[in-house]
C-alpha cells in the first residue's frame, strides 16, 4: 500500500510487520521517532506479543537485546552517534555471541564537537565489530532492508545494522510502498534460534575461551560474513519475488557500463550524485555510480568488477579516518589491488554539511581531468581553518578550537550553501 | 551386620548438611535431589565464600522454581571459575555477557519469556560487588526502577578479586587492597560515605531486599526461597569472605562471615517494598577487633602500635549498623 509517511515511521511499521518480540528503546536523535512509534504500537496492543522496554542507556538497550535474543526472542533496537559508542562493548558482545539482533543506526556525526546531523562516522566506527552493515539509499530501501535484515541475521546467527541517514531519511516524508503482513510473513519465517536459554535443555552461553579456541571462534564470524556475501543477493532476489521490487543486494550500479569515471558512495547522497550524473551524461560525460549497500561484509569482488573498465574512481564518503583520509576508500583500494586506475578520496558532508549538485559538478569535472588531489575535503572553508591554524601558531593559550571557529564564522553557525 | 551410629550433630543441631531433621527444617543442600546448579569440578580457590554462597543460593532458587530457572552472570570470579572452556559447572541455562550488564541481560531474558508466554520460567542475575555496586550499577538501578521480574544476587567480597584485589565501592574503610595500599598518612582504603547497595535497593522500594552471609546458610536459603515468592525486582546481597583477597585462612571463611555479622560489620536483614521487616539478631555483640584481626587486609591496624583511632571509627560504623538495623533486638517494629 502506498503511503506518504516519515522515514522513521515507515521503518517502525516495517519492524512491526517483522513481529519483534522485544524492543528496547533509549532516546537519541535522530533515531527516536522509530522507537516512539513502536512503543505506541506495543502499548495500544497493535503489536503483540511484544515487550517494549524503556532502558536507562544504550548500553542497557543492547544488553537487554542480548538477553532477549539468547532466550529465543526476535530482538530489535535503534540508536545513533554517541548512543552507538556508549553501547560498543555490548555491540561487540552481541556479534561475538552470534545473536541475530537487528538495529537501526540513524547515522549521525560523533562529537566532540557535539553535532546532531548526519554523517557516517558512527556506524563506520563499528566496522570491525562483527555486525553486518546495510546502507539504505531511500526510505523505501530503509524499510525493505529491515525486513531482509531479520532474515539475513537469523539465517546466519549474526547481528545486522541497518544504516539510514539521520534526518535526511529518518525525518523526510516520502512515499513508500508499505508491505502487507501476509507478504512479510511469507518472506520472513519465525525465528528459530541456534542457541537458546531454556530449562528444558540447559546450555552455558558466554564461557571463557582461551588461546586454544579463540582464533577458531573468531574465524567462524568471518566465515559467516563471507556466507552473507552470497546470501545477500539471494535474499534481495527472494524479496523481489514476494514484494515485486528491487531492494537491497550488495551494490547498485547506475549508468556504469561504459563509464570512465565511477563515483562510489553510500546512503542517501547517492540520489544527489545520480541527479548530477544524469546532467553530466546529457552533456556527454562518461561517468557512472557504484552505490555500496553492504558495507559489511564488503563486496570486494563486485566493487572490483564494477571498476574494471574505468579509468578513475572517486570515493565520496561521509566519514573521515583522521590520520589517513577515507574509511570507505581504504576498502575500495583493497578491491583494486592490481588494477591501475586513478583513485580519489573525497570527504564530504561531515556533521550534516550539505552536499550540493553544484559542488558535485565541479568536483566530478576536476576528477575527470585528474586534477583532484588524492584527498579532498568538499567545500571546506579554508579561510576559517587557516585563521585558526594561524591563531594556534602565534598564541599558546589559543582557547577551544571549535568555539574560535564558530566566532570567526559569525552568527550563522551552520552554513548551508 | 554393620551398625551406623547416629551422632548428636546429625539430629540435635541445625547443621546445614543434617539430613535427619524434620523435612521442613532440612536445608535444600542436604537433599539428595538438590539440583547441583553449580556442579563440582569448578576452579574456585579453597575456602571461596562466593562459590559456597552461589551454590546454596542457586540450588534454593532451583528448588523454589521447580528447576525452571535461567541465570545471567556478570564477568568476575564466579563466571571465570565455573566455565573453563570447554567445561561448565552450570546445570541450569546460564549466560555470561559482560561485566556491567548482568541486570540488563536478565531483563532481556525476562522480557523474552514474557513475550513467549513462559511465565513459569524465572530469571536470576548475579555478580560480584564490582559488577554490582560499580560498573553494573546503572543497569541494576534501571532493572529495579522498572520492577523487572528478576532476582539479582550480589556476592560481596568487598573488592575486585578476579583482577587481583583492587578496591571497589564495597571495600570497607582502612582495608588494604592493591589500589589502597597500607602506606602513607592514612593507610588502606579511605573513609568515604560508603555505598551500601541493599539500602539503595530499598530506596527503589522494590518488592524484596535481603542480606545474608555464608555463616548462616539456612537463613540464606530461606531468603532466596522467599525472594522467589515475589514477582518483580528483588535483590539479595550475600557477604562472601575471600581468603585470597582478605588474607584469611581457607578454613576460616564461615567464621569470618559469622564475625562480620556478630560485630555488626555486616547487617543481616530483610525488607519488603522499601520497609525493613526483620533482622537477624546478634546473640552477643563482639568488638570489631575480633573480626579485623584474623584478616591480613587489616594487619596494618594492629601490631606493636595499634591504630586505635581507626579501629574506633570502624567500631562506630558497626555500632551504627546495629542501631540502624536493630541487630540487638529480635524484631524491628
Amino acid at each position: 500500500m502506498l503511503k506518504q509517511i516519515e522515514g522513521s515511521h515507515a521503518v517502525a511499521e516495517a519492524i512491526a510487520l517483522c513481529r519483534p518480540e522485544v524492543v528496547c528503546a533509549y532516546p537519541i536523535s535522530p533515531q527516536t521517532h522509530i522507537v516512539e512509534a513502536l512503543g505506541e504500537m506495543v502499548k495500544s496492543g497493535e503489536l503483540t506479543p511484544c515487550e517494549f522496554i524503556n532502558v536507562e542507556s544504550e548500553f542497557a538497550a543492547m544488553s537487554v537485546a542480548i538477553g532477549a535474543s539468547a532466550t529465543g526472542a526476535r530482538a530489535y533496537t535503534a540508536t545513533a552517534s554517541q548512543g552507538l559508542l556508549y553501547m560498543v562493548e555490548a555491540v561487540y558482545n552481541a556479534s561475538g555471541l552470534g545473536l541475530p539482533i537487528v538495529m537501526t543506526v540513524a547515522n549521525r556525526a560523533i562529537g566532540a564537537p557535539i553535532n546532531i546531523w548526519n554523517d557516517h562516522s558512527d556506524s563506520l566506527s563499528q566496522r570491525d565489530s562483527g555486525w553486518m552493515q546495510l546502507f539504505a539509499e531511500t526510505n523505501q530501501e530503509a524499510l525493505d532492508l529491515h525486513i531482509q535484515a531479520f532474515k539475513l541475521a537469523e539465517e546466519l546467527s549474526l547481528p545486522v545494522m541497518v544504516c539510514m541517514d539521520g534526518f535526511i531519511l529518518t525525518h523526510a516524508y516520502e512515499q513508500v510502498d508499505m508491505p502487507t503482513q501476509r507478504q512479510v510473513d511469507d518472506y520472513l519465517p519465525p525465528y528459530e534460534p541456534r542457541q537458546v536459554l531454556d530449562p528444558r535443555e540447559p546450555v552455558s552461553i558466554g564461557a571463557m575461551v582461551g588461546p586454544e579456541a579463540f582464533m577458531e571462534v573468531r574465524y567462524l564470524a568471518h566465515a559467516k560474513q563471507m556466507q552473507a556475501l552470497e546470501r545477500i543477493p539471494q535474499l534481495a532476489a527472494e524479496f523481489k519475488q514476494v514484494f515485486g521490487r528491487d531492494s537491497g543486494g550488495l551494490t547498485h550500479t547506475y549508468r556504469g557500463e561504459d563509464a570512465e569515471t565511477i563515483i562510489i558512495a553510500m546512503g542517501s547522497v547517492l540520489g544527489t550524485i545520480k541527479d548530477t550524473i544524469d546532467e553530466m551524461r546529457a552533456d556527454g560525460h562518461k561517468i557512472g555510480v557504484l552505490g555500496i549497500t553492504s558495507y559489511r561484509p564488503f563486496p570486494l569482488a563486485q566493487v572490483r568488477a564494477a571498476l574494471h573498465n574505468a579509468k578513475r574512481v572517486v570515493v565520496l564518503e561521509k566519514s573521515l579516518a583522521v590520520g589517513i583520509g577515507g574509511i570507505l576508500s581504504t576498502d575500495v583500494r583493497m578491491a583494486l589491488s592490481g588494477i591501475h586506475l586513478h583513485g580519489y578520496t573525497v570527504v564530504a558532508g561531515l556533521g550534516g554539511r550539505a552536499i550540493t549538485r553544484k559542488s558535485l559538478h565541479k568536483l566530478f569535472r576536476e576528477a575527470e581531468q585528474d586534477a583532484l588531489p588524492a584527498l579532498t575535503f568538499l567545500d571546506l572553508d579554508w579561510e576559517v581553518v587557516n585563521k585558526q591554524l594561524t591563531r594556534e601558531r602565534v598564541m599558546r593559550r589559543s582557547g577551544p578550537a571549535a568555539e574560535n571557529m564558530l566566532r570567526d564564522i559569525g552568527t550563522v553557525a551552520s552554513k548551508i550553501a | 551386620m554393620s551398625f551406623q551410629p547416629i551422632k548428636f550433630y546429625q539430629t540435635g543441631t541445625f547443621t546445614v548438611g543434617n539430613r535427619l531433621l524434620n523435612p521442613e527444617n532440612r536445608s535444600v543442600q542436604s537433599h539428595q535431589d538438590r539440583s547441583n546448579a553449580i556442579n563440582s569440578g569448578h576452579r574456585a580457590c579453597q575456602g571461596c565464600g562466593e562459590a559456597l554462597g552461589a551454590r546454596y543460593a542457586l540450588d534454593a532458587a532451583m528448588e523454589a522454581t521447580g528447576s525452571q530457572l535461567i541465570a545471567a552472570n556478570a564477568t568476575g570470579c564466579l563466571e571465570v571459575f565455573t566455565t573453563p572452556y570447554p567445561e561448565s559447572s552450570w546445570q541450569l541455562p546460564w549466560m555470561h555477557s559482560l561485566f556491567g550488564n548482568a541486570a540488563a541481560v536478565a531483563t532481556g531474558i525476562a522480557a523474552a519469556l514474557k513475550a513467549k508466554g513462559r511465565n513459569g520460567v524465572r530469571v536470576v542475575a548475579q555478580g560480584g560487588d564490582g559488577g554490582t555496586t560499580d560498573i553494573g550499577f546503572a543497569c541494576l538501578s534501571g532493572m529495579f526502577e522498572r520492577n523487572d521480574d528478576v532476582l539479582y544476587i550480589c556476592y560481596d567480597n568487598e573488592a575486585y578479586m578476579n583482577t587481583g584485589v583492587q578496591r571497589s565501592s564495597a571495600t570497607p574503610p582502612a582495608a588494604r587492597t592493591t589500589t589502597t595500599m597500607p602506606v602513607g598518612l592514612s593507610p588502606g582504603n579511605v573513609f568515604g560515605q560508603g555505598k551500601f547497595v541493599p539500602a539503595i535497593a530499598m530506596a527503589h522500594e522494590i518488592p524484596y531486599v535481603a542480606t545474608a552471609t555464608v555463616a548462616d546458610l539456612h537463613d540464606l536459603e530461606a531468603k532466596v526461597k522467599r525472594a522467589m515468592e515475589f514477582r518483580g525486582a528483588r535483590y539479595i546481597h550475600i557477604f562472601v569472605p575471600c581468603p585470597l583477597g582478605w588474607g584469611t585462612a581457607s578454613h576460616d571463611t564461615i567464621r569470618i562471615a559469622r564475625l562480620a555479622h556478630e560485630t555488626g560489620m555486616f547487617p543481616v536483614f530483610e525488607a519488603e517494598h522499601g520497609e525493613l521487616i526483620s533482622s537477624l539478631p546478634i546473640r552477643r555483640q563482639l568488638p570489631v577487633e575480633e573480626y579485623l584481626k584474623p584478616q591480613k587486609r587489616f594487619a596494618h591496624l594492629f601490631g606493636a602500635k595499634p591504630n586505635l583511632e581507626v579501629i574506633a571509627r570502624i567500631q562506630a560504623r558497626a555500632d551504627r549498623n546495629i542501631q540502624k538495623y536493630g541487630l540487638l533486638q529480635t524484631e524491628v517494629a
